[in-house]
């Protein structure tokens, strides 16, 4: 998005600032700020950015190796803290692809399709947005703890969902769902319908059009989603911890081992795992502008549809 | 090329997810959910347990922890956490779980000695190195400009005993007129500036966040306090008079039964009582209810004081006590109001 009003006020500032030159430089331009206007505005950003979100990560990593790389790497000796990057991993591994098939089914249907309430599937798939964590959390407990409304029901048929390997990907699952929906859905509205149904009246298969025409045109939405979706599926802490029940070695994913690690009073080793967690979000933001940078192309290609 | 190996990730992704499902522990697993301020405790005592085990029956056990505020656990493990024992801060956390899961027996206190109690506690004070607000009694908290911490009585077993410590005090000393403890009560959690959900969180908001004058702590959590921030940062204080706090165990039997774990559900708290478990007790600051199984030069660290006991006529027992005090508009609902 900045990239795109940067390049705008290039290409159209560059021919004005050449007809400026020919007359006396002594004017400021009507569209550009006083410089004093600027330097204020572009010091408030970088300062709050850098109080708000770069000095809490660069503690986050120096709390760390506050007492050396040797304490950093003991707190992953734990088994625990390996039960719980696993753990994390397992859940994100189950969740992620989970919503990418529900997200882009979704996106399908609003995209391609009219029906009636289809503005209210679309504020439903916001809710996850809007709804508290802690309330998502809940809700499943109220669901499916064994005093819960399919309570009963799950647990005669020895079925453990709350306190338990499904309770939390539900819960994650919840909270993720709109990341990839989100991203698919104004891009697919806005292709529309026009290749499909030429590969459809082409002879393809529905199935063959959704792999060579559909997938193709929304890659990179559909990455992007992805990766945004993996980021808050691992860093998901609120409705986590709600459906969890804490046990060591089993439900703890890592945000909650750090809760945990931190209230023992073991700060370098919660640091530490923190540190993994936030290499992790770092990662996924490097690839998203990897991405962006490398296929600037094909995705201003599939935009411009 | 790139799409199929978007494919063969994502295929990857759903086959390794059920795999890793399907690969339990093959040894025996307990699952023992307990309070805040015993993690330290029960990750030794697990290992001295599994151990013990081994050498008993040759059989590998695995003990999983889970800790949190007492009364947050005990809903928990009502609305289905399969614990397999629960050690918790109270008798009536135990209780609510009787009542509405059924899954302990009713008669839980007698299937252990000591009323299902292995080490007893008590609340004592923590402050700031020199106790620079000369905090010494149950009447000091009220003073001007001191600030109380303590956990929110309504979700942390430890913070209920916190406030029956103070009530027991107030008791004593306006002559058991009501009116007047209340009033003490009242002022003092106007001298609380937060309410943590527990004990932990507490300790951790006094010595880390450095907020409040007096911590009113279980004994064993102020000692661990100093064990972990440093002598030179807090003294603790112990009052004349507390509360004798009696954080009971039992076996969740239904829990215990599916899980096939009753044996070893039954022995791991059974050896809570042995010399090694009594011992272990004590070195975490715990008062142990066979103190004859203990080391003489251990049990001098734990200073002595007078200890009201919930059974006292005050309070007429927990079954009495709960609901009067914490129940859904009792005294505490009454008096406490956020401070400003």
């Amino acid at each position: 998005m900045s990239d795109g009003s940067a390049a705008f006020a290039v290409s159209t500032g560059e021919p004005i600032a050449k007809a400026v030159t020919a007359r006396p430089p002594a004017r400021r331009l009507p569209t550009e700020e006083a410089p004093w206007v600027r330097r204020l505005l572009i010091g408030l950003a970088v300062g709050f950015l850098g109080l708000f979100l770069l000095l809490p990560l660069v503690t986050v990593f120096m709390e760390a190796f506050r007492k050396g790389a040797g304490a950093f790497l003991a707190a992953f000796a734990d088994p625990a803290a390996v039960d719980a990057v696993l753990l994390t991993l397992l859940v994100a591994a189950i969740a992620v692809p989970a919503n990418l098939v529900f997200g882009v089914a979704a996106a399908w249907a609003i995209a391609k399709f009219d029906f009636r309430g289809k503005a209210f599937l679309v504020t439903l798939i916001d809710l996850p947005f809007s709804v508290s964590p802690v309330v998502a959390g809940l809700v499943y407990v109220l669901l499916y703890a064994s005093h819960g409304l399919f309570g009963g029901l799950l647990q005669s048929a020895g079925i453990q969902i709350i306190f338990a390997l499904p309770g939390l990907v539900m819960a994650t699952i919840f909270v993720t769902f709109p990341f990839i929906a989100r991203e698919l859905i104004p891009l697919m509205e806005e292709l529309g319908n026009a290749d499909e149904e030429a590969a459809l009246t082409l002879g393809a298969s529905g199935f063959r059009m959704f792999w060579t025409v559909t997938l193709p045109n929304v890659k990179w939405a559909l990455l992007y989603g992805v990766l945004l979706c993996n980021a808050r599926a691992m860093g998901e802490f609120g409705a986590v911890s709600v459906v969890s029940g804490h046990i060591r070695g089993y439900t703890n994913t890592m945000p909650l081992h750090i809760e945990i690690l931190y209230n023992e009073y073991q700060f370098v080793a919660a640091f530490a795992v923190a540190s993994l967690l936030a290499a992790l979000a770092l990662v996924t933001l490097g690839i998203k502008s990897w991405l962006e940078h490398r296929y600037a192309g094909d995705l201003a290609a599939g935009h411009r549809h | 090329m790139r799409r199929s190996k978007l494919l063969g990730l994502f295929a990857a992704a759903l086959i390794a997810g059920p795999l890793a499902l399907a690969a339990p522990a093959q040894a025996v697993t307990l699952t023992n959910v307990s309070y805040d301020p015993t993690r330290e405790f029960y990750e030794a005592y697990n290992k001295a347990f599994a151990a013990h085990w081994k050498a008993e029956t040759g059989e590998d056990i695995t003990i999983r922890a889970s800790h949190g505020g007492s009364g947050k656990q005990a809903r928990a493990v009502i609305d289905g956490l399969p614990a397999d024992v629960v050690t918790l801060a109270l008798e009536s956390d135990i209780n609510a779980i009787v009542e509405r899961t059924g899954k302990i027996p009713a008669d839980w206190r007698g299937k252990l000695p000591h009323n299902s109690a292995p080490y007893t506690s008590t609340i004592v004070f923590l402050v700031r190195k020199g106790n620079p607000k000369g905090i010494h009694d149950w009447g000091d908290l009220v003073k001007d400009g001191v600030e109380v911490i303590t956990p929110n009585p309504k979700t942390s077993g430890g913070a209920r005993w916190n406030y029956l410590a103070a009530w027991a005090w107030a008791a004593g000393q306006y002559g058991g007129d009501e009116a007047k403890i209340r009033d003490y009560i009242t002022t003092l959690f106007r001298h609380v500036p937060v309410l943590d959900t527990g004990a932990r969180g507490s300790t951790v908001t006094f010595a880390q966040r450095e907020l409040g004058d007096v911590l009113l702590a279980w004994e064993n959590e102020a000692f661990l306090a100093l064990d972990e921030f440093g002598a030179d940062n807090f003294d603790i204080v112990v009052p004349p008079q507390s509360i004798l706090a009696e954080p009971p165990v039992a076996v969740v039997e239904a829990n215990a039964k599916a899980n096939g774990t009753e044996r070893q559900a039954r022995a791991y708290l059974e050896y809570l009582y042995s010399a090694e478990g009594q011992t272990l007790a004590a070195r975490y600051h715990y008062r142990p209810s066979e103190p004859k199984l203990v080391d003489p030069e251990l049990l001098k660290t734990i200073p002595e004081l007078k200890l009201v006991s919930i059974d006292d006529p005050l309070f007429g027992g927990w079954a009495k006590a709960q609901p009067y005090h914490f129940g859904d508009g009792g005294v505490f609902d009454q008096i406490y109001k956020p401070a400003q």
